[in-house]
């Protein structure tokens, strides 16, 4: 895995950096992909919050399976879908540690469904992130729970249709119904702004677990324009004006 | 002091004194007691219980007690471990150490809730996908189950391979006084630098089985296999009895194995020279001293309660150095000793 090398040249002052948190390993995501910015977000909290000689992550399958190579954070390698099971037995085991998960549609939302569920009713005290791009990215573009009526995917050549395949998961809004939880909320980071209000509700999940509210969720509406065929910038664009349609930005639950 | 116990319980009492600090189940009979004692015992006694919501979830959750370098354990019985399978595949790819227990039970598919032991196949050839060994133990009566949980943790831990024991639903659920054996202080167990506990001072640690290039992954498998290698040179039990001058020796595990120590003492009061021999370990199999054992014996019937599984791997011990028939029974019937017997005679004193 290559290695990203920065070099100051004489005279300038580094304004902005890489997270402590991070390693030196160069992300492995697609150009334009969102999880290099959700990444990034994940680690930049866990340095202001000063939490990374505590934290361990769970790496999902998917796109982000790389993520032990990115942190500088113990990590555990979870099966498909089965994160927020592993998180829960680490952070039973240890409750001192500082657990997350980091996932994607088709890990969490799909093979990972009843994990998910479980955890977040049982108020597991663990942080979850889960990147919800629409799509099977990794495998090469099958359609995910979270695939829009009549998008296109390599599994649903004519776009999906919703009497065969059902409709967009609103896996939030499930969670959001639950007793358990204490911080469900939706975010998306196709312009600063909303990068911006992301770092804050990430920064907010992690810091619900070290006071001991329980379990909180962040998911990230995101682009993958690899598998829809189109430019980082269409990307963006896609993600306000499509998928913020089915899957509305705000909080759906804060319990304080 | 003997106190009496039923099998499962007596196994999740040695799981703690063995210093289990998470247990994760999912209701299944016959092993609802092993549960029910846990969840009794382990919170006051300073550990966690944790009912999960699927076997998978719950085989998931030993994973990540198991890398946060605690002693941990699931237990279930045929239908369930099936559903585990894919977190034990995982459990051993990432070198984890957990231990977990198999109540068996009449399959295929639901079955029934008789004893059985059709698991043979998916406990020591794999059962999860890939290239990997489970350290499996057959005890044959409560106290040998009780002793045999402990030292699933000890080998589990020194080798960092998931251990099973491997009992059925009629040791589960039997009673007997059981001498237990005494706790192991937390202090005692080996540290493990490995585990996920914080990268404070040091490099990131990482569970996990994932390597996408196949000469690197080539290298960690043999490492892996190594360890096998090794767990074979020195970990095989065994138990034989009355085998010094046996025609004809019974080869048996668990549950039929003790059954058959009965059809040994009945066929020698009818002056008959048979033996038994018991692997303990199911993995490594025993493989060399039952060879050894072929040099002068002639039979060697094997019994179990499946269609023959065992059976294979006493065959390919064998070597062809001696005769190897097989009596078995299906869906959970128990044959009796004298069944069996009836069985031995065809093939000696004739």
């Amino acid at each position: 895995m290559s290695v990203v090398k920065t070099e100051v040249p004489a005279g300038f002052v580094p304004v902005y950096t890489r997270p402590k948190s991070l390693s030196e390993k160069r992300f492995t995501y697609c150009p334009g992909c969102h999880h290099g910015i959700i990444t990034r977000l994940v680690a930049e909290v866990i340095d202001e919050l000063g939490i990374q000689e505590r934290t361990v992550g769970v790496a999902p399958v998917g796109c982000a399976v790389f993520l032990y190579e990115f942190f500088r954070c113990d990590f555990a390698q979870a099966a498909h879908g089965r994160a927020c099971a592993v998180a829960t037995g680490i952070k039973r085991a240890n409750p001192d540690l500082i657990v997350f998960t980091y996932q994607g549609d088709g890990d969490l939302a799909a093979i990972g469904t009843a994990e998910t569920v479980h955890a977040a009713n049982r108020g597991e005290n663990i942080t979850v992130i889960f990147v919800n791009n629409q799509i099977y990215g990794m495998t090469g573009g099958e359609m995910a729970p979270t695939t829009l009526p009549g998008m296109r995917t390599v599994t649903t050549p004519e776009g999906r249709d919703v009497r065969l395949t059902g409709y967009p998961l609103k896996m939030s809004e499930m969670l959001a119904q639950l007793d358990g939880p204490a911080y469900i909320t939706r975010q998306a980071v196709f312009d600063v702004r909303h990068v911006q209000m992301t770092k804050k509700a990430i920064l907010k999940a992690f810091r619900n677990q070290l006071e001991g509210k329980g379990f909180s969720l962040v998911e990230v509406v995101a682009s993958c324009p690899t598998n829809l065929r189109i430019t980082p910038a269409e990307g963006n664009r896609w993600v306000r004006e499509q998928a913020l349609k089915y899957f509305p930005l705000g909080d759906l639950k804060v319990r304080d | 002091m003997k106190v009496l116990m039923r099998g499962n319980e007596a196994m999740a009492e040695a799981a703690i004194r063995a210093g289990c600090r998470c247990y994760f189940c999912y209701p299944i009979t016959p092993q609802g007691e092993l549960v029910e004692y846990m969840a009794r015992h382990l919170p006051r006694r300073g550990g966690v219980f944790l009912q999960a919501e699927s076997e998978v979830a719950a085989i998931n959750m030993v994973y990540g007690a198991a890398a946060a370098g605690v002693r941990t354990m699931t237990s279930s019985s045929s239908p369930g471990i099936s559903l585990k399978m894919e977190g034990i595949s995982y459990l051993a790819g990432a070198r984890l150490p957990a231990v977990i227990v198999n109540v068996m039970r009449a399959g295929p598919g639901l079955g029934n809730i008789a004893p059985a032991q059709g698991d043979y196949f998916q406990a020591t050839k794999g059962g999860g996908h890939g290239d990997y060994r489970l350290i499996v133990l057959a005890p044959s009566t409560v106290q040998e189950a009780a002793e045999l949980v402990m030292l699933a943790f000890d080998l589990s831990d020194r080798y960092r391979v998931p251990a099973m024991i491997l009992a059925d639903g009629m040791l589960g659920q039997m009673m007997e006084p059981v001498e237990l054996p005494e706790p192991i202080p937390l202090e005692r167990i080996p540290p493990k630098p490995w585990a996920l506990s914080g990268a404070k001072g040091r490099d990131p640690n990482v569970a996990s089985s994932f390597d996408l290039d196949p000469h690197r992954f080539r290298e960690i498998l043999r490492a892996l296999w190594d360890v096998y290698r090794e767990i074979e040179r020195n970990e095989v039990r065994w138990e034989e009895y009355e085998t010094e001058d046996a025609e004809l020796v019974l080869v048996a595990y668990g549950t039929m194995g003790r059954i058959c120590k009965t059809v040994v003492r009945r066929a020698r009061k009818e002056g008959l020279r048979v033996g038994l021999f018991r692997p303990i370990t199911l993995w490594p199999f025993p493989s060399e001293p039952l060879r050894k054992l072929a040099s002068r014996v002639p039979v060697f019937l094997t019994v179990e309660l499946s269609a023959g599984q065992m059976w294979e791997d006493v065959r390919l011990s064998v070597e062809g150095r001696a005769k190897t028939p097989f009596y078995g029974e299906l869906g959970g019937v128990v044959p009796t000793p004298d069944e069996i017997l009836s069985e031995v005679k065809k093939h000696v004193g004739g």
